[in-house]
């Protein structure tokens, strides 16, 4: 610690980043040159590249942002403007799993608050914060765009729909203990860094990654089944569908043969299979 | 398992129109060969056999309206892109999709992402652009794995690239992930982000179509707005204008979300009404009544129960007191507290407000203050009308339509619900149970009787 006469500490400037090490370095010019390539003006570039650096470190660090303003022409500065602004840069060490449970009105109203609150507990981490086997890092989000598969967790930004607070301490279980985990709407779980690769523009090369988990969910397609005359699964599978059976019962089965309310499939996908109808 | 349920006006077979939507329920609706089998890329052939000029013109008389929120017609967006300046042109899809709430492009790029692509290329070659490019909001990598593949798939095709289809027509598309900021859904901020710097939106004039990406011409269309072009082209403007009004021509996406039975994507004519998708999808969940809701996102002036027949098109929702924005009808029950959603959505509105100018930024900021007040019980009577000032403070006065999405909250419940936020303040708490309004609220109830 320097101090001055006057006792002021006015401290020691930072010290430039260290620079990755030539291999990283020359491996992560190529692909910078690739992203690059997509814009008519090199700066477009930024924040590819600072999604491209995460996933080489799992966040942002400054040897990534001096790598950033390297091969752009920009001063750290200007790349660190950028870096903090957005929210998906991590500017910490984190897990490999991002949890984001989303609190916004509607989901945090469905159960979203709840959810959050018991992973708190459950996990003994706060909001953005690592567990210790550096597996999860549990934040709340805000609406990610699936309001109809309220409540929503993300985990490295796929989709967890309809989740209850025994699916999602399901869910961070199985993350922990390393046991595969499905997306209802999704592919395959990579990790956080991998999950970075793609968010710069590099395509998820895994077999079959684009298929998995089918085309839509089955709260998307519940207008086209109306309106093609069949009967949405989710208004006879799910329990909040109950009411219709009810109202119109001359459209429908008798109420003993439709399927229970256990019949939602296992707790970690309460929304049931996403393909239906013979697919 | 299919209803022989007899047809009549009232049927959702006769209210609803899926057209985006309409063959999601294959086996893989995403892929190239799923969209050619519904004759996908046939208002391409068609559009490239008109001169870019007639183009313009034919999607203007459709009366296409943009998807995003504010309903500027499409057709004229494009047409205000100066020609033969000698400046490049570019279109930017606006897949930021972020307003709380809305949940219609990222099911339809998820299950129908060539829509989107054909769209860009019609309206590449009116507005002569040879480079286009997606901004998808990053924190939705389903969807992004699915846009790779399918500009893969197009430039593999012939529909992206060189000479498309011979016409001469070159055009580059770049799929351009964000990176979690809801104010790059405002045009200028998603351009200066797009820039490769802190998304802040631009003062206006000049506009975009003026001076855009890299200072050029640029058109900015929401996804659906531009996925609905290909359909217009190859079924006829005619056969657009024949649903919807006279004003608001053609079908759209409505997202039901919320305490309802079936929520979930309906793809219908424009001015269609709550009440007929809550009759033909079995309303409120089962022993709830509807309280309130949005017709366009949290940045719409709520609705009540009084709103139920307000037809869901730009004039019916503008003159009953909203917007129609994105047709985003989150509905609450009665075990909602209005306190508490207001609340979470201006704290929303303060983590995202961009910082650039004071009314939104403070002002954001000292709404947090009160409405956290008020929700724990701790507000005094005199904080409505404060409340009321500082939304007025923020309202217009504000660098964008950012500041003005946080005042409508504010405005509206205090509104309609006024003694509701009394009953905090006097009876200092907060009067609802959160654990009744949650998904699971009632299965054990149901269990239990």
């Amino acid at each position: 610690m320097t101090t001055s006469q006057e006792g002021v500490s006015l401290g020691m400037p930072q010290l430039p980043a260290p620079d990755y090490p030539a291999d990283v370095r020359a491996r992560l010019e190529a692909d910078a040159k690739e992203v690059i390539a997509r814009y008519p003006d090199s700066r477009s570039a930024l924040l590819p590249l600072l999604h491209l650096v995460q996933s080489e470190e799992g966040h942002v660090t400054r040897t990534g942002m001096q790598f950033c303003a390297d091969v752009l022409g920009l001063t750290t500065a200007e790349v660190t403007a950028v870096a903090t602004f957005y929210t998906m840069y991590r500017r910490k060490p984190s897990g490999d799993y991002q949890v984001g449970v989303c609190t916004n009105t509607l989901c945090a109203v469905m159960g979203g608050d709840a959810i959050f609150e018991d992973l708190k507990s459950y996990l003994g981490v706060g909001n953005n914060e690592t567990t210790e086997d550096g597996k999860v890092t549990l934040e709340h989000i805000e609406c990610n765009a699936a309001c109809d598969y309220a409540p929503v967790v993300m985990v490295n930004w796929e989709f967890f729909d309809n989740q209850t607070p025994d699916s999602a301490r399901q869910l961070v279980d199985d993350l922990r203990a390393g046991r595969e985990v499905q997306p209802t709407r999704g592919a395959k779980l990579c990790t956080f860094k991998e999950t970075a690769r793609i968010l710069a523009g590099f395509p998820d090369q895994r077999e079959g990654a684009v298929d998995e988990s089918g085309g839509a969910g089955p709260a998307s397609l519940i207008g086209l089944r109306l309106a093609k005359g069949e009967v949405a699964p989710a208004r006879v599978v799910h329990p909040r569908g109950e009411a219709l059976r009810d109202e119109r019962p001359a459209e429908h089965l008798s109420s003993h043969d439709a399927p229970q309310d256990t019949s939602a499939s296992d707790p970690a996908h309460p929304a049931g299979p996403t393909a239906e109808e013979g697919e | 398992m299919t209803l022989a349920a007899e047809i009549n006006e009232t049927s959702p077979e006769k209210l609803l129109a899926p057209v985006l939507s309409a063959f999601w329920d294959e086996e893989k609706p995403w892929t190239l060969e799923t969209y050619r089998r519904h004759e996908g890329y046939e208002g391409l052939r068609k559009a490239l056999a008109m001169s870019p000029d007639d183009l313009i013109a034919y999607v203007k008389d459709s009366g296409l309206r943009g998807r995003g929120g504010a309903g500027f017609p499409t057709g004229m967006k494009w047409q205000f892109i100066p020609q033969g300046d000698g400046k490049p042109h570019y279109l930017v899809v606006n897949a930021d999709e972020s307003e709380p709430g809305t949940c219609k492009d990222i099911p339809l790029l998820f299950a129908n992402p060539h829509s989107l692509i054909e769209g860009i290329v019609i309206a590449c070659y009116a507005i002569r652009s040879s480079h286009a490019f997606i901004y998808l909001r990053g924190e939705v990598v389903p969807v992004l794995r699915r846009l790779h593949e399918a500009v893969r798939e197009a430039y593999e095709a012939g529909f992206l690239g060189e000479n498309i289809l011979g016409s001469g027509l070159n055009l580059e598309l770049t799929v351009h992930a964000g990176a979690g900021a809801y104010i790059c859904g405002e045009e200028t901020a998603l351009l200066d982000s797009l820039e490769g710097r802190r998304g802040q939106p631009r003062l206006r004039p000049p506009f975009p179509a003026v001076a855009g990406l890299y200072a050029c011409p640029t058109v900015v269309n929401n996804v659906e707005s531009i996925a609905s072009v290909p359909a217009i082209l190859n079924k006829g403007k005619d056969w657009f204008k024949s649903m919807g009004s006279e004003k608001s021509p053609g079908f759209t996406l409505y997202s039901l979300s919320g305490h309802v039975a079936s929520p979930g994507q309906y793809e219908a004519p424009l001015g269609i009404t709550l009440r007929q998708l809550l009759d033909m999808s079995g309303g409120m969940r089962p022993g709830h009544r509807l309280k309130f809701w949005t017709p366009g996102g949290s940045s719409t002036p709520m609705f009540t129960d009084e709103h139920l027949d307000v037809p869901l098109d730009y004039e019916g929702v503008g003159a009953a007191g909203s917007m129609l924005g994105t047709k985003a009808l989150q509905c609450f029950d009665e075990t909602t507290c209005v306190v508490r959603a207001v609340t979470r959505w201006t704290e929303f509105y303060a983590h995202e407000s961009c910082g650039k100018c004071t009314p939104c930024r403070e002002g954001t900021y000292w709404l947090v203050q009160l409405l956290r007040d008020i929700e724990a019980g701790k507000g005094q009577m005199s904080d409505l009308d404060k409340l009321n000032d500082i939304a007025d403070n923020i309202n217009g006065k504000s660098f964008c339509a950012l500041g003005d999405g946080a005042a409508s909250p504010i405005f509206s419940s205090l509104k309609y619900f006024r003694e509701e936020y009394e009953q905090h303040i006097t009876g200092k708490g907060c009067p609802f149970d959160p654990a009744k309004s949650t998904l699971w609220a009632d299965k054990h109830a149901e269990v239990n009787a």
